[in-house]
């Protein structure tokens, strides 16, 4: 095994850091959590110009995962939000994957340049995990489809260009499949978004769509095979686009307020400490084992899921065994004095929690990987 | 070069050697036989006779002495092979059985040294030297979790000045265990799945509840990260860097510390959930899972409390 990378992958690391430390202030830091929108467009559009933003894409660009992977470390570690920009990416490989030429070139350029984003419309209010049973219709009417029903979770819609939508477009077959998944401008008539604060700053969304029209054009990959289009989408985010090395900033926040406030030395601490670290490698290791697999071309499904339930849950005990170790500090805000880690302990003790639900909760990625990796037989629920 | 986590063709050919080697030649059974005292003479002699003893003399690295440090660990074969090789990296030229004592000598003495209870050389720290000690071994020592060879050794014998104090041969030990407690947990998980399949309760076999295959299929990430930390502290140079702040640590000592702690979890969870799928039988001496429930713990906590290594770990890491 050789764990050191290319000096092209080194000079492309070193390109992404410029970028962040010419563009990325603490004030956008601060501003983001203000509007509840975790994005940086003026970083996206600036890893576009140096022509970085498509390199890691799955089948664009260069499309190799582990500058992926290196794109998303190095924005994680620096603080710059990514959830906005890996669901955008996300989506542009699939589309690179099944979407048509027209589809590539409408699409894409515009995302490429980091000046659109795409939102996920999969769950909905009375389906989540169960994802294949969404009752979003999208019906023929003559050269058209009449989109009706309501998503849950569409993160980034108020701001976002286009949707990739999961609909039901036949209810005569077994809910695997009769789903078909569009990509569809979110200007097009008959779409509405209303906000849905959550506890950790960030703004995600409701969207509605009432007698949505649209052509064959939107349809993504096959009729009646959006089920084909979903697996691609979830062996690209389990794992490999971000989320997972989000322990390291947090450990360094903490450290460094812990050593001003002399708790670094306390042997406690110091051990949690030397365990977070621990997971923090373990976590990468796995990501870039998810990425190396994806180079490779492989879709590495079983192996996101081991990566993203490991991370994930370590992440939880990170923030859990740091916010106790900050005390009374790890309670306050950020922009409060005192805060522990300029609170950003708080504000980690307080979005942890989602990241073992989105993305497909620990039990659907244990379940994925009870039955595809171990070979136990199908569970009794 | 660019990042890969494939084994090179040397690997696999040793992965595919010791594997099919210790199937054959160390199935459960023998570990059960060899107990209380931990050590099968015979098949020692049956590793000599294939050169296994003098593999670090004769070029392989420590990424290489890794891959068959998880195939012994599966087959919880016992044999100080580990001990024998991280020792003969430290003193080539050794005749018989050669172990490292994990504590500086006290008073003359390393205490419950691996492998002490048989070893004819035991390289370890006494005083300001790193020093080789020849004498004649117990034979026998205390009765313990694992059913390890261990015993007191003293620092008096045919002794060589080999350098100055180090704990360089110990990184080497624990990125070596490390790989031996990767190969238990996996092992541990295969027993877990094979009986979960096969034990039929309610009707079906267990491993149809989701409760049992929750609790398995958390595993599998952990060992596979075991497995990819372990590799990685092997690859590492002893000089890499270290800079968690940069999610970037790339030095043996470091990493090898890493790898032992999180192994040592990983080997002790896998076993404990495995035996507990098991239910009553897993307890029962008859079953194997116990075999490896012991061992689990026992190759790991030979070094010392674990807090201890962590927290020379931070100091590694965060000086």
């Amino acid at each position: 095994m050789n764990f050191s990378f290319s000096p092209e992958t080194e000079r492309f690391r070193q390109d992404v850091r410029q970028v962040i430390a010419d563009v990325f202030t603490r004030e956008m830091e601060e501003a983001y959590h203000r509007s509840g929108t975790f994005d940086c467009p003026e970083v996206n559009r600036a890893l576009a110009e140096r022509g970085l933003l498509e390199r890691g894409v799955p089948g664009l660009g260069k499309g190799d995962p582990i500058e992926l992977w290196l794109l998303y470390n190095e924005l994680e570690k620096a603080g710059v939000p990514t959830d906005a920009l890996a669901t955008t990416m996300m989506v542009a490989g699939v589309i690179n994957h099944v979407g048509t030429q027209e589809q590539k070139d409408r699409v894409l350029p515009g995302v490429l340049r980091g000046e659109q984003l795409i939102c996920m419309g999969y769950s909905e209010p009375d389906y989540g995990s169960d994802v294949a049973s969404i009752t979003t219709r999208a019906v023929r009417d003559g050269d058209e489809w009449v989109i009706n029903g309501a998503k849950m979770w569409t993160t980034m819609a108020h701001v976002a260009d286009w949707v990739i939508l999961l609909t039901r477009t036949n209810t005569e077959v077994p809910k695997h499949k009769g789903l078909t998944m569009f990509i569809l401008p979110m200007s097009t008539p008959g779409i509405s978004v209303d906000a849905v604060p959550t506890m950790s700053d960030e703004r995600t969304n409701a969207t509605f769509y009432d007698d949505v029209r649209v052509g064959d054009e939107c349809v993504l990959g096959d009729v009646d095979g959006g089920w084909h289009v979903m697996g691609v989408v979830l062996s690209f985010e389990r794992g490999v686009m971000g989320n997972t090395n989000v322990g390291v900033p947090l450990l360094r926040h903490f450290r460094h307020w812990a050593a001003s406030v002399g708790v670094a030395d306390d042997p406690v601490v110091r051990e949690r400490m030397a365990r977070i670290a621990i997971d923090n490698e373990v976590s990468k290791l796995l990501t870039q084992r998810a990425a190396w697999l994806a180079a490779k071309g492989e879709l590495p499904g079983v192996e996101g899921s081991m990566t993203k339930v490991f991370a994930t849950e370590a992440y939880q005990k990170a923030t859990k065994w740091l916010q106790q170790a900050s005390g009374i500090a790890g309670l306050l805000h950020m922009g409060e004095p005192g805060a522990a880690g300029d609170g950003r302990v708080e504000f980690d003790a307080r979005h942890s929690p989602v990241m073992t639900i989105y993305g497909g909760t620990s039990e659907i990625n244990r379940n994925n990987i009870a039955e595809r990796h171990l070979g136990l037989p199908k569970a009794r629920r | 070069m660019n990042f890969d986590l494939e084994l090179s063709p040397d690997q696999q050919a040793i992965d595919e050697l010791f594997t099919t080697f210790f199937a054959k030649e160390s199935p459960p059974s023998v570990a059960r036989a060899a107990e209380p005292r931990g050590f099968d003479a015979v098949l020692w002699d049956k590793l000599g006779a294939m050169g296994a003893p003098t593999m670090a003399v004769d070029g392989a690295t420590l990424a290489d002495l890794v891959v068959m440090a998880e195939a012994l660990g599966r087959a919880i074969a016992p044999v100080p092979l580990l001990e024998h090789l991280v020792a003969t990296r430290v003193v080539p030229d050794v005749e018989g059985i050669a172990t490292v004592a994990l504590r500086p000598a006290v008073d003359g003495v390393w205490s419950l040294v691996p492998a002490g209870a048989i070893a004819d050389v035991v390289v370890g720290v006494d005083g300001d030297e790193l020093v080789a000690v020849r004498s004649t071994p117990p034979g026998d020592g205390p009765r313990n979790h694992a059913s390890a060879p261990l015993a007191d050794r003293s620092t008096v014998g045919e002794r060589t000045v080999v350098g100055p104090a180090t704990t360089a041969f110990l990184d080497e030990w624990k990125a070596l265990t490390a790989g031996a407690l990767v190969g238990i947990a996996s092992a541990a998980l295969d027993l877990g799945v094979e009986y979960a399949k096969a034990r039929i309760q309610f009707g079906v076999p267990i491993g149809a509840f989701q409760a049992v295959q929750q609790g398995l299929a958390e595993l599998p990430g952990m060992i596979d990260g075991a497995r990819l930390l372990t590799h990685k502290a092997a690859w590492a140079p002893t000089d890499g860097v270290v800079d968690t702040d940069d999610n970037d640590v790339a030095q043996r000592g470091a990493l090898a510390s890493m790898a032992f702690l999180f192994a040592s979890d990983v080997a002790a969870h896998a076993t404990d959930r495995s035996l507990h799928y098991h239910g009553g039988y897993g307890f029962a001496e008859e079953y194997d899972i116990q075999l490896f429930y012991r061992r689990a713990r026992g190759w790991s906590l030979v070094l010392g409390d674990p807090a201890h290594e962590a927290l020379a770990l931070a100091d590694r890491l965060f000086a």
